[in-house]
């Protein structure tokens, strides 16, 4: 589609960037709560285009690297059973519990496949009837309205064999966490563009207000970046604080509401343990009493005893904007993409991983 | 895991879902999360699997029509920092 290239222009790049230059007159830390901008921003090099003032943090909104290891080593628990085929979305394969990943436990063996549709499952349940079919889901708001379609159509269609392990979890909730940490100093957001397709950007409305920080909800081309950055530019020096619906050709301030709907029948709020944040109330999801039966966690055996995190790695440091993943001592030698210690290098969209494959001359 | 990118719909069968092409690749993707009525040659975006949201190509370009024109202003020195324009959110206010 030719709007891609043209939300990549090189010339009106330039022409925003100049301005953001010339209107910085104050530092701005900005957070981009969503992996895709982390990797967006490393990729097109957008921190050498915004001058010295803009200071871009990353922060936790990448399903991969929050999602604790004791998440992993209940699914890794209930793969290794003869009578399951769990079945996820493929970047979940490679992240390392506490003793091994899906994927090394998938070379052993186990039957575990990587979905490009949450909707595949119901053909793999079908197909196997004698099995249990497990769909660990991941994801925040984005992906949630997806696990809740599957759930409908399991119910609709009667399949027996399809459980649910939840794992999906909400924006809100860990951006308050991080501004209530007086540590941290952040002066504005991007916020998320594919979350908000599905929540509508009124979600930011409250917290831009209570913490008194403007939020640009952004898509994730150069140019969009970089015309959210300009308006956080602008609200700083204006000293409002706004939310800026900068992806306007798909971002309504409802959201979707047939997905919402779709989630709130099938799930509610529930704490959740962030892999380097910590436990965060209702930030996380779990399926209603009523559809408990479909719940994976409810069916099997899921206690495990997970080991502590690398004691090296500073992954809950970076995800609260408190230190770049150079400031890590075994960044880009212990952990590589190849070898990853962190959650954040495990994802591409991790921080360390986009810091690893384009900002190396950084380091 | 997030990136996602818009998709052309080529055909949409009884089954509420559509094939689409994104930059030369073609694949299935479920309606089931959209409202609106989706007609073959829209745009939508999609992500593991399923269409999101439709896509509003006309707002799309005329956003890229206002890049432009900051470009050209800065190009003829015509730009004002005084104007309190903020970017496209007033357009975005007019919708």
């Amino acid at each position: 589609m030719t709007l891609i290239n043209e939300f990549r222009d090189k010339d009106l790049i330039l022409a925003l960037s100049e301005l953001i230059k010339r209107e910085s007159v104050k530092p701005l830390n900005i957070m981009e709560i969503c992996g895709g901008h982390t990797h967006s921003i490393m990729k097109f090099g957008l921190t050498g285009l915004v001058g010295e003032k803009i200071n871009f943090v990353h922060g936790p909104g990448c399903p991969v690297c929050i999602m604790p290891k004791s998440r992993i080593d209940e699914a890794v628990k209930i793969a290794s059973r003869d009578d399951v085929i769990l079945c996820t979305l493929a970047d979940m394969l490679k992240v390392p519990g506490s003793i091994t990943s899906l994927q090394k436990l998938r070379a052993d063996g186990a039957d575990i496949r990587a979905l490009y549709s949450p909707l595949d499952c119901i053909k793999i349940a079908q197909e196997n009837l004698s099995k249990n079919i497990i769909f660990f889901a991941i994801g925040f708001e984005t992906t949630t309205p997806m696990t809740a379609s599957l759930m409908q159509k399991t119910v609709e269609l009667g399949i027996k064999n399809l459980f649910f392990h939840i794992n999906h979890v909400t924006v809100p909730a860990p951006v308050r966490a991080i501004m209530d940490d007086e540590s941290v100093k952040i002066d504005a957001f991007l916020g998320p563009s594919h979350v908000s397709v599905i929540t509508g950007y009124e979600i930011y409305e409250d917290i831009a207000k209570d913490y008194k920080r403007p939020i640009a909800v952004s898509g994730f081309e150069p140019l969009d970046i970089m015309d959210s950055v300009l308006n956080l530019v602008r609200q700083q020096n204006a000293g409002t604080y706004n939310v800026y619906n900068e992806y306007a050709r798909v971002v309504s301030r409802s959201g979707n509401l047939k997905a919402k709907e779709l989630i709130n029948r099938y799930f509610e709020p529930c704490d959740f343990n962030w892999r380097g944040l910590g436990v965060i109330k209702d930030s996380g999801m779990k399926i209603r009493q009523e559809f408990s039966y479909l719940d994976a966690r409810m069916k099997f055996d899921c206690e495990v005893n997970s080991k502590a995190e690398s004691k090296a790695c500073i992954c809950g440091e970076i995800l609260r904007g408190r230190a770049k993943p150079y400031d890590c001592k075994i960044f880009a030698k212990a952990c590589t993409p190849k070898n990853p210690i962190g959650s954040c290098m495990v994802s591409s969209e991790g921080a360390c991983a986009a810091y690893f494959k384009y900002a190396k001359e950084a380091i | 895991m997030c990136l996602s990118i818009p998709s052309k719909v080529l055909e949409i069968d009884e089954n509420n879902v559509a094939l689409v092409e994104t930059l030369g690749v073609t694949r299935r993707v479920s309606l089931d999360l959209i409202s609106d009525t989706v007609k073959v040659g829209e745009y939508v975006l999609i992500h593991v699997g399923y269409a999101m949201e439709k896509i509003d190509t006309k707002f799309a370009l005329e956003s890229l029509e206002i890049y432009k024109k900051i470009a050209e202003d800065m190009a003829n020195g015509e730009i004002d920092e005084d104007e309190g324009d903020m970017g496209l959110s007033a357009m975005s206010e007019k919708r």
